[in-house]
């Protein structure tokens, strides 16, 4: 589509782009999506993001946001219905707080569990299993981890649920088991359209992770 | 005065961390009159925070009427949010994308231009320092092509006042010149980097910073305090991690 105002560079099997893809979803924005192969980076990707390369880049009316937390903030200010930030101050710190935790801990202990084995594998696992547990904590007994409605934090952490199968398989055990309100709040937002266009199929990514990504990584 | 009555507003911090200085030096910004509670860090850490921020245990904390907000950056949109008035200069732009350049490059202060100082300072490798050390300089470079390039004039990244990103990077400075002091050059040296030289001078002098300005020569001593802590940490470590071997004296 030429000329399109939203343009969303993005790689089918990212969480940080899938963040991207729900908040685009939520608020009803037309957008194109535009699939990049992070082995050969077009040259618009490497002028949007010259800093960090990377996807996701949301270009809106020409101009880039990169870093995917900072895109859904914009998506979340640039179109206001329905808020995914809550209203009140310290809510929306709470928000922040635990979707900058989903960043710092679950992409980076996730990406080393699946590159392991043994003993170094049964320790990750724990360290994954304790950070579920830590988010579990934070859901409590609420339908999402805004309250009754889906926010930011869901829409920060969701994505991963795409990866749990590659994390389970490989570590043996399974989230809805070891955390039975996460395994509940992942059917709860699959049920949302938003989520479910936006989230490829868990086998689909075991299959990139076991064919392409372990090649890559020169793991058996 | 912002604060209103009632209102009560206490920092869990430590004079060297620069994280702290950057509340404190927003909640002086807002004029918000609050409580230093000083951590006595690396020693050891008050069950205060360790109770107010359990996941992290880290400073700052933030307590605004008890309840507990953590990390630099968050505290900063809060004291932005809870304290916006006709009276206190915004902190953050109104506008979505400027906001979102400057949430953008505080993030890159903290991922790439602490985390390689942080790295020079303690690594022991005298190539791994090098390596720190240019990775800090190319952070720096980055911050003077940003200044260059903004579209409004003013001393400092958020125009003619202070702002969010003048708070993430200018916190760094004291930390910066000890980095110098340690490895003999200057990390703000004027032939460099021009434009980010000025900024740091406008913004140590500024009047919200300049009382809460940690002494260099202080944060150098710190610094050996911490380079023993850390020595004694390890050296712990691998006693304890040894097989216990017959006595030798």
């Amino acid at each position: 589509m030429a000329g399109s105002e939203v343009v969303l560079l993005d790689f089918w099997a990212s969480p940080f782009g899938m963040r991207a893809r729900i908040a685009l979803a939520e608020k009803g924005v037309e957008y194109e999506y535009r699939e990049e192969n992070l082995a050969d980076k077009t040259e618009f990707l490497l002028r949007m993001n010259p800093v960090h390369k990377k996807i996701p880049v949301l270009v809106h009316k020409g101009r880039p946001v990169c870093e995917s937390l900072i895109i859904v903030e914009y998506v979340d200010e640039a179109w206001k219905k329905p808020p995914l930030l809550p209203a009140d101050p310290y809510d929306r710190a709470t928000a922040r707080f635990w979707a900058n935790f989903v960043d710092a801990k679950v992409y980076d202990c996730g990406s080393r569990l699946w590159k392991l084995k043994g003993e170094a594998l049964e320790a990750t696992k724990k360290e994954f299993i304790d950070i579920l547990k830590l988010l579990e904590g934070a859901l409590g007994d609420k339908h999402f981890f805004g309250g009754d409605h889906f926010g930011f934090v869901d829409v920060s952490f969701i994505p991963f649920a795409s990866w749990f199968l590659v994390y389970e398989s490989h570590g043996n055990f399974k989230v809805e088991e070891v955390c039975p309100k996460l395994g509940a709040w992942v059917k709860r937002c699959r049920e949302r359209e938003s989520v479910s266009k936006s989230l490829p199929d868990p086998h689909k990514v075991l299959e990139f992770v076991n064919v392409v990504l372990k090649k890559k990584y020169g793991i058996e | 005065m912002e604060t209103g009555r009632g209102d009560e507003v206490k920092l869990i911090g430590m004079w060297a961390s620069p994280f702290v200085l950057r509340v404190k030096v927003a909640l002086n910004l807002k004029g918000v009159h609050y409580e230093s509670l000083e951590e006595d860090l690396p020693f050891g850490k008050s069950q205060l925070l360790l109770d107010s921020n359990p996941v992290h245990k880290k400073v700052p904390v933030l307590l605004h009427n008890g309840k507990p907000i953590c990390e630099s950056l968050i505290i900063l949109e809060y004291i932005d949010e809870v304290w916006a008035s006709a009276g206190a200069p915004a902190i953050l732009p109104s506008d979505p994308y400027d906001r979102a350049t400057a949430r953008f490059w505080a993030a890159y202060v903290d991922e790439k231009i602490f985390a390689s100082m942080k790295g020079a300072l303690i690594t022991e490798s005298d190539e791994k320092r090098k390596a720190l050390v240019e990775s800090t300089l190319v952070g720096l470079g980055s911050m003077e092509e940003a200044l260059d390039r903004r579209s409004k004039g003013g001393k400092f990244f958020g125009g003619e006042s202070i702002g969010f990103l003048d708070l993430a990077l200018g916190s760094l400075v004291g930390w910066l010149r000890v980095m110098g002091k340690a490895c003999g050059m200057n990390f703000l040296d004027p032939d460099r980097t021009p434009r980010l030289a000025g900024w740091a001078e406008s913004f140590c002098e500024a009047d919200p910073i300049k009382d809460v300005l940690p002494d260099t020569d202080k944060l150098v001593e710190f610094r050996k305090t911490l380079q023993a802590a850390m020595e004694a940490a390890s050296a712990a470590a691998a006693a304890a991690a040894t097989p216990a071997t017959p006595s030798t004296s």
